[in-house]
């Protein structure tokens, strides 16, 4: 497994998001999180590089392994943690002060890494699949695409550092059906290199990318299976609900 | 339907009338100074030292040099303070450390330019027993930081969370998220609120009364006494002599147009950090 969560519980302050969620996720796979608004779908992934206990108020107990390392074992800095396990957010979120290039390294830059980054620019857009479109115009601000580009261009700068696990929070409800089909194409390429946890309301979106999907309930993991069991042959009936579009 | 329309133009009206009696204090300040300083104005006038009583020409240019230079020390020691001091509030000052700052600041921006001078002149001028540029622009800082402060506040407040978590989950460390990614993209507003305090603190006469006192030669050292444009505003017009008053007029304007021009830069700045975003 490459991701291994045992008995995972969250809070924000007084509010309990997560109840003791224990799932596994094998190594090259996409696991879809599946549910309604405020089961802690969210709050799950944020968990998984250590950016909910950014929240004020915000509160975990539990397990969380990424190839086999406790996430909160003494002397891992989630820091560095955040370099090995990427994240992508439901709004594009280019720094606007930047240019497309400047974007694509940020990572890098920001961490102080120096030195001509224009192989590893062409290669995290590639990957994106945005290179064609915004090659001739590199230095030009990250602004200036469209949303549906700009979220592209987040892909290429989370795979700009390198990480092993991307991690994506609704990252195609913000856009239009072909950026998303363009988001979605590219999930399943990257599924080769990384192993791939993505939060979506879109069901049709779940089946469409994922290997595994999980599905979340008032802060309760309900369900977790293969994808095409999940959809076709749910052991519980508020997974079959859900799925079936009876409620959430 | 009638009575609406007529309350409506009254209304109407009556703001129009408030706007107009707002605007002649203004509209007088410009035309005095304008009318009364520009025959001051020449050459010599920006570059030349005050003359003697008595003889004509002569000019405030150390005064316009000791003014851009106490402003100048002013940013070098208040806008870190100040910037550094927003940047903590937004980023960390939610809790009692923060409010305590802010609420320096608020009463710190309520004190009276003359007592910022006053505290200035027992800090500075007492214990090195002379007046100097050094410590005018120290008092000329006091008076930048609080206002500075809060101005930064509000405007890395501004800058969406979502560009902090993005480069957090970069993982970039917080520090550097907070100077490189939050400072950088509140740059264009906060140079704007730079400008605005240095035109603020240009203007200032009572700070520097007994900090800079006044100099009638040129003075190129921060430890020695210097000349304002204000200060010597100040001594000409309390003067018996009508070619003083002159001067005054004259000086009253270079400091007008200096404070105006800084101004209007920040103003194009800020519109045009509006322009650009999306």
């Amino acid at each position: 497994m490459k991701i291994e969560v045992r008995g995972l519980d969250a809070y924000f302050r007084s509010t309990h998001a997560l109840r003791s969620v224990s799932l596994g996720v094998p190594a090259n796979t996409v696991l879809a999180i599946i549910g309604p608004s405020g089961c802690g779908k969210s709050t799950f992934v944020r968990c998984i590089n250590r950016m909910h206990e950014l929240v004020p108020g915000a509160r975990q107990t539990g397990q969380i392994f990424v190839d086999g390392k406790d996430l909160h074992a003494r002397g891992v800095d989630p820091v560095d943690l955040r370099r090995r396990v990427g994240m992508v957010f439901q709004r594009p979120n280019p720094f606007p002060t930047m240019s497309i290039y400047d974007n694509v390294v940020a990572g890098l830059r920001l961490n102080g890494i120096g030195g001509d980054h224009a192989e590893l620019v062409e290669k995290s857009l590639r990957q994106a699949a945005l290179w064609d479109e915004v090659k001739d115009r590199l230095h030009t601000s990250a602004l200036s695409l469209s949303g549906g580009q700009q979220q592209r261009l987040c892909i290429a700068r989370a795979l700009a550092i390198g990480p092993e696990v991307m991690l994506m929070d609704e990252p195609a409800s913000a856009l239009d059906p072909i950026a998303t089909a363009k988001i979605e194409e590219l999930i399943r390429e990257l599924r080769q290199q990384l192993t791939i946890v993505i939060v979506t309301h879109n069901m049709q979106q779940a089946a469409r990318v994922s290997d595994h999907t999980a599905f979340f309930y008032m802060g309760e993991l309900i369900e977790h299976g293969e994808t095409e069991q999940i959809f076709t042959n749910p052991r519980e009936p508020r997974t079959e609900d859900y799925v079936t579009g009876k409620f959430g | 339907m009638k009575r609406r329309r007529l309350v409506n133009h009254l209304m109407t009206a009556l703001c129009g009338f408030g706007l107009l009696l707002a605007l002649i204090p203004l509209g007088s300040i410009l035309w005095l100074v304008i009318s009364r300083g520009a025959p001051a104005l020449n050459l010599d006038f920006f570059t030349q030292l005050p003359a003697p009583v008595g003889e004509t020409g002569g000019g405030v240019g150390n005064a316009i040099l000791g003014t851009l230079s106490m402003v100048g020390i002013g940013c070098i020691l208040g806008v870190p303070v100040g910037v550094g001091a927003g940047v903590f509030l937004a980023e960390r000052g939610n809790g009692r450390t923060g409010d305590a700052v802010r609420f320096t600041a608020e009463v710190l921006s309520g004190v009276p330019s003359i007592v910022v001078g006053i505290v200035a002149y027992g800090l500075v001028v007492l214990p090195m027993h002379r007046f100097s540029a050094l410590a005018g622009g120290v008092a000329l800082a006091v008076l930048m930081i609080p206002a500075l402060a809060r101005s930064t506040e509000e405007l890395v407040r501004l800058v969406p969370g979502s560009l902090r978590e993005a480069s957090l989950a970069l993982g970039v460390p917080q520090w550097r998220t907070s100077l490189r990614v939050v400072l950088r993209t509140a740059l264009g507003g906060i140079v704007t609120a730079v400008l605005l305090s240095i035109a603020r603190a240009a203007g200032e006469t009572a700070p520097l009364l007994f900090t800079a006192l006044n100099n009638q030669y040129w003075n190129f050292k921060a430890d020695q006494p210097t000349a304002s444009l204000t200060v010597q505003i100040y001594n000409y017009a309390v003067s018996p002599y009508q070619d003083w008053h002159q001067k005054a007029w004259g000086a009253a304007l270079v400091l007008l147009l200096l404070v105006g021009a800084l101004s209007l830069i920040a103003k194009a700045l800020a519109r045009n950090r509006f322009g650009t975003a999306r």
